[in-house]
């Protein structure tokens, strides 16, 4: 529709009547770009995909017949743990918070996100070094009971349940963001309809509240399990082998790419069934609102045992996922800072900074485009490559970066030698030698996060608003700079800020495709666990996790004023 | 004389193929208010669009004040044509208050100045007391009421108004629509406003124009389209009619009603007779000669009471409204007197129609309002 005024197709003709051709060029443009770019996005999937069709013979044999199946079996016994763990404190927690009011009940609204800024490998190391043999908790246990080796067992933390658990801590909050969602925008004309036709409060909740949530709490389980399958620094401590470690050791253990590649194919299958589930919920979700009336939610005050009760069922997730982690963080950071915060601990800061911040910068520039183009002319073929381009947070970084090192070392070693052989000089690798790799692995993984802030952007600018811009006389730039640009900075901004968090804590993709001798802070963490050396890693740790509170902040304001009728924007 | 505020020639215009428009031949002289009214989807809000250059026009030519800004090669953008836009969302900037949306477009104008105009639009519509709120603190009114500030602002020429009054509830959609006209009157400004509403229609506009499937079907002042619609669209589209289907008979047609004249129709040729319920008068007294009948119900409705009543041999009631005072008990005995002033014949084509001379009701359409 009214895609004439919009800035770009501007006065069209007052050049008088080679107009048509004109217009056709310039809406190819705007229908050609976004495919190039999605193409160009899609390329390191793709690249993955297509090894499937190269003979490996003897190296897949050998990895079938030893480690896949164990690859496989892990991987689901994680998934289906950290399935029903985030399930479980993500709908008990968001429940608690949305229905009733109890001690600090407006304070765990937003606390109970706080261990999303948590990387899961950085829990990983601070419980392993507080209930490893030599740590604390074991410790006190001996010196207060007098008590040897042998006197008694604790459940080890480096295990297949120790990575659940570690994974449940840090993922919940993607549950918790959804269930609470939902149950935010259901009408409370549904759930009163439910209470006048007989059910009581407890019979509501389960038989219209809850499951009018379920396609929200599917998806934030989805998101949790996406996590799970991208997860490499926790399963790596633990030992416990996955796709990703798998992945990891196969192209720089045995230094067999084709394999490593189609090891991640493999794993995709997983996520492509992840991602059908979650798409499919989300779709449900929107159709799950039957009426457009909403009023405030009735909350219940719970006194007594029933409110310490609710407050300590929160404080479980925030402590054991935030509070605990970062005072021992805390704790270890200032013991060890005389020689861990030096010259080059700012260097890897540095580091992750630039990265985090230019990633940033690049993935919002190519999301306005996106978006921008999908708004002017809302094609099937631009809607599709607007959703492929957003496809890659479902895809653990570490396929993102072998696919990243297929699609582009072919490309490099080409300009490389061809370079050399005419002008006698090598380029060295520009993609995947450099750190343009990995800002494109960056901005490929969290691309979904730009696009879907700046397309909720948009979606405020209706395409009247443009139309009255321009009736009071203001031409196309203009309506861009006085109505698209401060309607749009602020979404832009926030989905920057999540962005440059997400990058600050990535390990998997950092690890495979940061340039020599180019540490981030997630790289200097995951080094100093791996020489076990856990206290160490707790300076760069803690620095990821305090740089990504306020991000966190933003996102809980933002759940709080999506409820319809509750606070209007 | 003066050229017209506006003016469409042979307009048509068509998306993606697919004719919306055809044949507009339109002018609206200055400062006089139109109201361009239709069923939904039947083309107007396009009209308005294509005049406010927020949509390229296909066919035929638009002038403003005289000057050709759409056609022949011509495309004038939209922040050229110098008019007033409202739009039907009302699509207020909701990062700018009051103050700054109402200033939106008299950013060419001196500051001072600018003020003071701002000062007055605001004045002008009871807004004064929330030039520093933001546009989602504000009632739908008010909402509305900023976007007519906004368009009126800059002191245009000409105002397109698009559905302005379609999401307030009656009693305030009542008030804007008186002020929003006198402050076009007291301005001078020619306005087209959009409704489908044809209550509104003729309450705004010195003249009417009714579209219907993208061609203009009758255009003229309220009277003559209600007493002498062009057929029997316009006639039905605004006001309820009670539709007899005939064939004319000595010059007229003959309804359970009572005959209807057909001046200017063949002798035998099949009609339709559109006959308004305030055409249909009922007298408590039984008078000679005239259809008898039995009240169903009756309902006072303000001004006037409507009447349903029952009369013998037809399989469903029918319409009257009477002066507010009349209200007869149900089961009453009326006579009907009709009065042919506020009945309409016009020819059938395409209904067959049974040997038998008397008119048959017609099942009534859906209702246009």
């Amino acid at each position: 529709m009214a895609e004439s005024f919009l800035p770009g197709a501007d006065s069209v003709g007052k050049a008088g009547g080679a107009l048509p051709a004109h217009r056709r060029f310039r809406a190819d443009l705007w229908t050609l770009g976004p495919l190039v770019l999605a193409g160009i996005i899609a390329l390191p999937v793709l690249a993955v995909l297509a090894q499937l069709f190269l003979p490996t013979g003897e190296v897949w044999r050998h990895l079938a017949e030893t480690v896949l199946t164990r690859y496989i079996v892990n991987s689901l016994l994680l998934g289906a743990g950290v399935g029903v763990g985030t399930a479980i404190l993500g709908v008990t927690s968001a429940w608690l918070v949305t229905f009733y009011r109890f001690p600090g009940s407006r304070l765990w609204e937003w606390t109970l996100l706080l261990p999303l800024t948590m990387p899961a490998y950085v829990i990983a190391y601070t419980y392993t070094g507080l209930l490893d043999f030599a740590g604390p908790v074991q410790t006190w246990l001996r010196e207060a009971f007098g008590w040897t080796r042998e006197d008694y067992w604790l459940p080890p933390v480096r295990s297949l349940p120790g990575a659940i658990a570690m994974l449940t801590l840090v993922l919940y909050p993607y549950v918790y963001m959804l269930a609470r969602a939902s149950f935010l925008s259901q009408s409370v004309c549904v759930i009163e309809a439910s209470r006048t036709l007989g059910l009581g409060p407890w019979r509501t909740f389960l038989s219209v509240t809850l499951p009018l949530a379920r396609p929200g709490i599917i998806v934030g389980v989805s998101l949790a399990l996406m996590e799970t399958l991208n997860d490499f620094g926790t399963v790596s401590h633990f030992a416990v082998d996955t796709f990703t470690t798998g992945i990891y050791r196969t192209w720089f253990g045995m230094g067999e790419p084709v394999a490593a590649a189609q090891l991640g194919a493999t794993l995709l299958i997983f996520v492509a069934a992840l991602l059908l589930i979650e798409r499919r919920s989300r779709g449900a979700a929107r159709y799950h609102h039957t009426t457009g009336r909403y009023r405030t939610l009735p909350t219940r005050r719970l006194s007594g045992a029933a409110g310490l009760f609710a407050a300590a069922a929160c404080l479980l997730p925030v402590g054991l996922g935030f509070l605990l982690p970062v005072a021992v963080l805390g704790k270890w950071a200032i013991e060890t800072w005389t020689s861990t915060i030096d010259a080059r601990f700012f260097q890897f800061a540095g580091n992750s900074f630039i990265l985090a911040a230019i990633s940033a910068g690049v993935s919002v520039t190519i999301a306005l485009i996106l978006a921008y183009a999908q708004r002017r002319r809302p094609t099937p073929l631009v809607v599709l490559a607007v959703r492929l381009a957003g496809m890659g947070y479902a895809v653990p970084g570490a396929v993102i970066a072998v696919g990243v090192l297929l699609a582009f070392g072919a490309f490099d070693s080409f300009i490389d030698g061809w370079v050399r052989s005419t002008f006698g000089s090598s380029t060295g690798l520009i993609v995947t030698g450099s750190s343009a790799g990995l800002i494109f692995a960056y901005s490929v993984r969290f691309l979904a996060i730009p696009v879907s802030a700046v397309e909720a952007g948009f979606a405020r600018v209706t395409a009247s608003m443009d139309g009255a811009a321009r009736t009071l006389g203001e031409r196309p730039g203009g309506v861009l700079r006085r109505v698209h640009a401060p309607l749009l900075a602020g979404s832009a901004l926030t989905a920057g800020l999540l962005l440059f968090v997400d990058v600050m804590k990535e390990l998997p993709a950092t690890l495979i495709l940061r340039p020599f001798n180019f540490d981030t802070l997630a790289i200097r963490a995951y080094q100093m666990a791996s020489d076990e050396r856990l206290r160490d890693a707790a300076a760069p740790g803690l620095l990821i996790v305090l740089v990504g509170i306020a991000p966190v902040i933003l996102l809980s304001r933002a759940i709080a004023r999506s409820r319809p009728g509750q606070m209007r924007e | 004389m003066t050229a017209p505020a506006l003016e469409f020639k042979g307009v048509g215009h068509a998306y993606d193929g697919v004719p919306v428009l055809s044949e507009i031949d339109l002018a609206i002289a200055p400062a006089e208010v139109l109201s361009l009214v239709g069923p939904s989807g039947c083309g107007k809000s396009t009209l308005l669009r294509l005049a406010a250059g927020l949509e390229p026009l296909s066919n035929g030519s638009i002038q403003i004040a005289g000057q050709l800004v759409s056609g022949k090669g011509v495309q004038v953008p939209p922040e050229d044509r110098r008019l007033g836009f409202v739009f039907q969302d009302i699509a207020l900037f909701p990062h700018l208050t009051v103050t700054e949306n109402v200033a939106f477009g008299l950013r060419r104008i001196g500051v001072p100045v600018r003020r003071q105009r701002v000062l007055a639009a605001l004045e002008q519509l009871d807004l004064a007391g929330f030039a520093d709120a933001y546009p989602h603190t504000l009632s739908g009114g008010q909402q509305q009421r900023v976007a007519l500030a906004r368009a009126l602002a800059p002191d245009p020429k000409l105002m397109l108004l698009d559905e302005p009054f379609s999401g307030l509830d009656a009693r305030l959609r009542d008030r804007l629509r008186d002020e929003t006209l006198d402050l076009l009157k007291a301005g001078g400004v020619a306005a087209m406003i959009v409704t489908h509403d044809p209550e509104e229609a003729m309450r705004m506009g010195d003249r009417l124009a009714v579209m219907s499937e993208g061609r203009i079907v009758q255009c003229g002042t309220p009277s003559e389209l209600y007493r002498h619609p062009a057929s029997a669209f316009v006639a039905g589209f605004l006001g309820e009619v009670e539709r007899f289907v005939g064939r004319v008979d000595r010059g007229s047609i003959v309804t359970p009603l009572g005959a209807v004249p057909a001046p200017g129709l063949a002798e035998g040729c099949a009609a339709l007779a559109l006959i308004r319920p305030e055409g249909v008068v009922l007298e408590a007294a039984s008078a000679a000669g005239l259809p008898r009948a039995h009240v169903v119900d009756a309902r006072l409705l303000g001004r006037t009471s409507l009447i349903r009543f029952w009369l013998d041999g037809l399989p469903t009631p029918l319409h009257s409204r009477m002066p507010g005072d009349f209200l007869p008990e149900p089961g009453a005995a009326v006579s009907v007197r009709l009065d042919c002033r506020r009945a309409h014949v016009f020819p059938l084509e395409s209904v067959p129609v049974s040997a038998d001379a008397a008119a048959s009701p017609q099942p009534p359409g859906p209702d246009p309002g």
